[in-house]
């Protein structure tokens, strides 16, 4: 052990982390004295915010490399998810404050744990090294299941909560297996020396090597929710607190992305011809399952749920694509996807309020007549989710389509394009029954000063990454410049 | 550059702030902000317009919306001659119709609602004439099509309004089909969206063909024809022209604006814009020209004996955009821009009109039980007269000018043009006949409503009756600006103007030749109005009598030629006959309620079968994962 | 010659995976082999300390057992982690110290947090 690699300087690209969570901590710690939770979210406002401007500090430090013997990479990459990540925080934390009061889940631990996730996926973007990237994925898991679960009083929650730990933990077995797998065949866990290793040891084409590699795509399919590693993610988004639902569709499955992006490219990139064959008809069977289960549910929380697992469907031909361009483009539709859903369940979350669920589809009967701007917002979101032009949700696709395009996978685009065909039919359903049916009765608004906040920011940059993306595209592909 | 971003934003920003606050906060006072931002762009375009008139001709690239490899969509505005004079057209049009909206609409519970899709079709219109790429059309064309549908079923609870709505929303689908394949097949054939490196490539793709079912088609052709089959949808000629008279549904406002004077003029615009690509097709332009001509004397037909003010209306908007369609084909282009200037003008003034009129009579459109109006209100009836004038080809008026023109141009085209020409002779007799049946049912004679009615009546306010006035004046002045040479030398100063863009006419005549043409439209325009006058003044029971002498044409003609009716027999209800008997089978309908109902509902019933996948049994969960990753490690290590 | 790489380094391992197996079961073996087998009820009965049984032998905890337990196991694994560290601690000096500290400050809060919660006061 070379234990002189270690210095004091190195500590710096963790502080980012450091902040997260030792704010987490004072909120545990706060929350035994403090009455008033809503100072708790802005407790854990204040360290996000300062976590985010020390990230943007490091990064204009322009590092590059690794520290802490190769383990952990400060890069464009990983900043660039950090971003996703704060941006989901922070409005998680803007549209939960009033709703989890209604819920009556206004733990202190509910914030602590938002930022235990948050810096569990940081460390995930980060991480070089197949160790650092277990320890990332376990923090942010473990810190998810309880959020799952944190209505107490719900049946629902608490059995989304034990499903969704159940098949996490098995779903992690598989990721050991896989990394014990590859450090028995390559004697390393850096995703560099793994490359390394397997142009020196010539592993290509060692079966055991590539069962280590069908193991991470299991554990990682878990985590972005591929069929068939799915089946937890419905049942857990539609038992979950549901601004926890909106946190948990954009943070976890982007910080999945975020390691199968660097993983496959760094480690694995000389086995693209397999992984890519394993993952085109995962990709294919998400796209189905997810856009077609989508059509059946009467559920909007339900129905937002496979939604998401066909974005995982998209977003994951930028993967497969093997190019750079198609990761910048998976980079991109992540944190458009992070706005345009977040604002969606924005949207449902205004439709909670004391007595009255808001989840059901025929819930939103009528709702533009007796509340229009509500509808206009989620119409937005729709539109965006589904790809329609001038929205967000065009742009990501859209690239993603091209850099498939470009790579040579046009038969896979056109079956992209044919479910994205199918998925308008169930958001624009929601849009129809918005504008076209009569209203039951009229609905109570949950709003308040930060969940008008929340929507603006989401509703905003849904539009203008709309009509102005190239400064986003540029800032994705810049990103990647040292990866 | 401030300038021309300016004109589409100003309606957008009022569009944003009715819609956001209008419900809560602005209600009745909508009109502060749309009519303000209205004016402003059209101050704007005035300048716009001087800058172009001095020689300013401009190609603005504001940004490059998406960029990757080498397909690039660059948003950007083209201001040229044809922009300019639409510019106008649109912002004066529009801003009158808002204000004469402030007293129209007053009272709607739907006040804001109202202001901000006008606005936000304004933006949309501004954005369709600005754009300079295809791509940006087709944006500023589908969004223009949104605030139809939205304003036609205004009044949504009002079935036949929604219908209305639903019924444009399905035909322009067909017509807008088309139009996006054009628009996709134009980028590749040229590689680019962009009008000027589109027009300007065009050398390299003539005579060039492409393989559509085995026969070599001419690539230009079918360009053109699939951009000119959105125009025939948006601009609503035969045989799609069945949504426009139902879109009278719409508070007439929208009737004048987008149904009258703009919305359905940007068909014409978009050919005239595409004049360089429909200039090297031949047999497009045939097509174009032959559209035109049989909707302008269909249309004008079924005018003849419709009963309701705003549907004769509607009939002869069909009919004078049919007018413009003939002169595109006869590669008339800045003719057919010209008579769209001057037919705005008239027309929206005839709706605007007909809306005083409706409006002073609590909604009864039934011209049957009018009549007498004259001396209740005299404004609308004076400024009615002169649009009916106009639109007869009374020489002085703006009507008579580019309707002249038009004829001239259809008779110097050849033996194609002659026949067409035949054609407008015989609608322009039509036009004149049903625009005075129309004044005199309605102006003149004995009030034939009830007394409640006539208790009530009473001459619009001032709000409404001056935006009547200045568009009189644009019904009798507009035209000046396109005088014949055969009248004045240089007096055609807007096909002057416009040449740079659409080119000079082709086709020549003598002398002689062009007075005989414009004295007999003159003849045919007065013969229409005495007709009318015999008919509907003096000999009253003589409707009557020629309408049972020639029963079978007549009712041909008050059933619009069963047009509406075929297509129920041919397309609608068959459509539902196989949606109700084939797929209702499959699943139960009401989960998924849609316009069509054909695919989405097998979609369903997949989704109500993969939905059963998940048992919410955890083992099961992990059962179909741990199986999920043994697949994968079969096929992977064991089979391959 | 790709996928004829075999790890020997890890030989050692397999042979005490089996040979720990093996030790495992020996004993249980021979015991079946060697031992007389003469089942009579009494000696089936289960045993509780020589009064028959009463009632199920599963019984359910209160849930504050397993709260102390799982606070043990953290405390314990606190423990397990500074024994080595405290061995090593002339060889990795300063940066070990804060990084131990740190680690012992963050299951203080846990700590506090837990009393504060009431998780160590049984009623």
């Amino acid at each position: 052990m070379i234990l002189s690699d270690f210095n004091l300087l190195s500590i710096r690209v963790l502080v980012p982390e450091i902040i997260l969570i030792c704010s987490a901590l004072i909120i545990l710690l706060l929350n035994l004295v403090v009455k008033r939770k809503e100072t708790l979210a802005f407790t854990g406002l204040v360290g996000t915010l300062v976590s985010a401007y020390s990230s943007f500090k490091l990064y204009a430090l322009s590092l590059s490399g690794s520290e802490f013997m190769g383990m952990f990479a400060f890069d464009g990459y990983s900043i660039f998810f950090k971003f996703i990540f704060y941006i989901n925080i922070v409005l998680t934390i803007f549209i939960s404050i009033r709703y989890i009061s209604i819920e009556m889940a206004s733990f202190g631990e509910y914030y602590a744990l938002l930022l235990f996730a948050t810096s569990g996926m940081m460390i995930m973007a980060s991480a070089t090294d197949l160790m650092v990237i277990y320890l990332g994925l376990e923090l942010m898991a473990l810190s998810t299941y309880i959020l799952t679960g944190i209505l107490r009083k719900q049946v629902r929650s608490g059995e989304a909560a034990i499903k969704y730990f159940l098949l996490g933990a098995f779903s992690s077995a598989f990721l050991l297996y896989g990394i014990s797998l590859t450090y028995g065949l390559t004697g390393t866990t850096n995703l560099k020396e793994i490359a390394v290793a397997m142009e020196t040891l010539n592993l290509l084409g060692s079966p055991v090597f590539l069962l280590g590699l069908i193991f991470f795509i299991v554990a990682f399919g878990f985590k972005i929710a591929l069929v068939p590693f799915h089946m937890w993610a419905p049942d857990a988004y539609e038992g979950a607190p549901t601004s926890i639902t909106a946190f948990m569709s954009v943070g976890p499955k982007a910080a999945g992305f975020a390691v199968l992006g660097r993983v496959f490219f760094e480690a694995f990139g000389s086995m693209h011809v397999q992984w890519s064959s394993i993952l085109i008809p995962l990709s294919v069977l998400t796209m189905l399952v997810g856009s077609v289960t989508a059509i059946a549910q009467t559920n909007i929380k339900r129905m937002l749920a496979y939604s998401s697992i066909a974005h995982a469907g998209y977003a994951l031909l930028g993967i497969i694509t093997g190019t750079s361009e198609g990761l910048s483009s998976m980079m991109n539709y992540m944190l458009i996807y992070a706005f345009m859903n977040i604002g969606a369940f924005a949207v449902v979350i205004m439709l909670r309020s004391e007595g009255f669920m808001g989840e059901e589809l025929s819930d939103y009967e009528g709702l533009a007549k007796t509340r229009p701007v509500a509808s206009s917002l989620m119409l937005i979101f729709m539109f965006s989710l589904t790809g329609i032009p001038p929205t967000a949700g065009f742009i990501a696709k859209f690239y993603i389509f091209m850099s498939a395009i470009n790579a040579g996978y046009t038969y896979l685009v056109i079956i992209a394009v044919i479910f994205s065909a199918v998925s308008a039919f169930f958001y624009l359903r929601v849009v129809m029954y918005m504008y076209m049916k009569e209203p039951k009765a009229e609905v109570v608004l949950s709003t308040s000063t930060a969940m008008n906040i929340a929507l603006t920011v989401t509703v905003v940059s849904t539009l203008v990454i709309g009509v102005f993306p190239s400064a986003l595209i540029e800032l994705a592909r810049m990103s990647l410049s040292g990866f | 550059m401030l300038k021309y971003t300016l004109i589409p934003l100003l309606p957008l920003i009022a569009f944003v702030i009715n819609i956001l606050f209008g419900r809560n906060y602005i209600k009745d006072k909508a009109h502060w902000i749309a009519v303000p931002a209205v004016l402003g762009s059209f101050v704007l375009s005035v300048s716009v317009f001087m800058d172009v008139y001095a020689g300013n001709v401009i190609n603005l690239n504001l940004y490059t919306w998406i960029v990757s490899g080498n397909f690039n969509v660059p948003i950007g505005f083209l201001i040229d001659q044809l922009t300019a004079t639409m510019l106008i057209v649109v912002t004066s049009i529009s801003s009158l119709i808002f204000i004469y909206s402030i007293g129209y609409m007053h009272g709607d519970k739907g006040y804001h609602r109202f202001f901000a899709y006008l606005s936000l079709f304004v933006f949309s219109m501004l954005i369709l004439v600005m754009a300079n790429n295809f791509l940006l059309l087709y944006f500023g064309w589908e969004a223009v099509g949104l605030c139809s549908y939205f304003l036609i079923g205004f009044w949504f609870e009002k079935k036949s309004a929604a219908d209305a709505g639903k019924k444009a929303f399905i035909v322009n689908r067909f017509g807008d089909f088309g139009f996006g394949l054009g628009v996709i097949l134009v980028f590749l054939t040229f590689g680019s969206l962009e009008y000027v490196e589109v027009f300007a490539n065009t050398g390299s793709v003539l005579g060039q063909t492409m393989n559509i079912l085995g026969y070599e088609v001419d690539t230009i052709t079918v360009i053109c024809l699939l951009l000119f089959c959105g125009a025939v949808g948006k601009s609503a000629q035969v045989p799609l022209h069945v949504w426009l008279p139902d879109a009278m549904e719409g508070p007439t406002p929208v009737s004048a604006l987008i149904h009258a004077a703009t919305m359905v003029t940007a068909g014409v615009f978009m050919v005239a814009r595409c004049s360089p690509l429909f200039n090297l097709s031949p047999d497009a332009m045939t097509v174009v020209a032959v559209v035109g001509g049989i909707t302008a004397i269909f249309a004008a037909s079924i005018g003849l004996v419709q009963n309701d003010i705003k549907r004769i209306i509607a009939y002869s908007t069909v009919s004078q955009l049919g007018y413009m369609f003939l002169a595109l084909g006869m590669g008339a282009y800045t003719t057919a821009i010209f008579h769209l200037y001057t037919h705005a003008y008239f027309k929206a003034l005839l709706f605007l009109g007909s809306g005083s009129v409706i409006h002073a009579l609590h909604n009864e459109m039934n011209i049957q039980k009018m009549g007498g109006l004259k001396k209740y209100m005299p404004v609308t009836y004076w400024t009615f007269l002169i649009a009916s004038l106009s639109i007869s080809g009374i020489p002085g008026l703006a009507g008579f000018f580019s309707k002249d023109e038009i004829l001239w141009r259809a008779y110097t085209g050849g033996d194609l043009g002659k026949f067409l020409w035949v054609l407008a002779i015989v609608s322009a007799f039509m036009t004149a006949f049903y625009s005075f049946r129309l004044i005199y049912l309605t102006f003149h004679g004995k009030f034939r409503g009830t007394h409640e009615q006539e208790h009530h009546l009473h001459e619009s306010p001032p709000v409404m009756t001056i935006p009547l006035i200045f568009l009189a004046l644009g019904a009798v002045g507009a035209g000046w600006v396109g005088i014949p040479p055969l009248l004045m030398d240089h007096g055609d100063k807007i096909g002057e103007f416009l040449a740079p863009v659409l080119g000079h006419p082709k086709g020549e005549g003598t002398h002689s030749e062009e007075l005989f043409v414009m004295g007999l439209s003159v003849l045919i325009g007065l013969a229409g109005i005495f007709t009318a006058f015999i008919m509907y003044l003096k000999k009253t029971d003589l409707p009557y009598k020629v309408g049972s002498a020639f029963q079978p044409v007549y009712k041909l003609l008050y059933n619009k030629y069963w047009v509406d009716e075929l297509y129920y027999k041919t397309i609608v209800k068959p459509a539902l006959i196989a949606s109700d008997k084939i797929f209702l089978g499959f699943f139960d309908g009401r989960l998924i309620e849609g316009v069509v109902n054909g695919i989405p509902n097998l979609i369903g019933s997949l989704g109500q079968r993969l939905r059963k996948i998940q048992t919410g049994v955890l083992s099961h969960y992990g059962i179909i994962m741990a199986l999920g990753a043994l697949v994968i490690i079969g096929v992977m290590i064991f089979i391959k | 010659m790709p996928g004829t790489y075999i790890p020997i380094n890890y030989l050692p391992v397999l042979i005490i995976l089996i040979a720990a197996t093996l030790i495992g079961l020996a004993p249980l073996l021979i015991g079946i082999i060697l031992r007389p087998r003469r089942p009579y009820p009494a000696k089936l009965s289960p045993y509780e300390s020589g009064i028959p049984p009463v009632g199920e032998p599963r019984e359910r905890f209160s849930v504050k057992f397993y709260i102390i337990a799982m606070l043990f196991v953290v405390f314990d694994v606190e423990a397990v982690f500074l024994y080595p560290w405290a061995v090593a601690y002339d060889k990795i000096g300063l940066y070990s110290f804060i990084e131990m500290m740190i680690f012992i400050y963050i299951l203080l809060v846990g700590y506090i947090y837990a009393w504060g919660k009431g998780a160590i006061e049984w009623e």
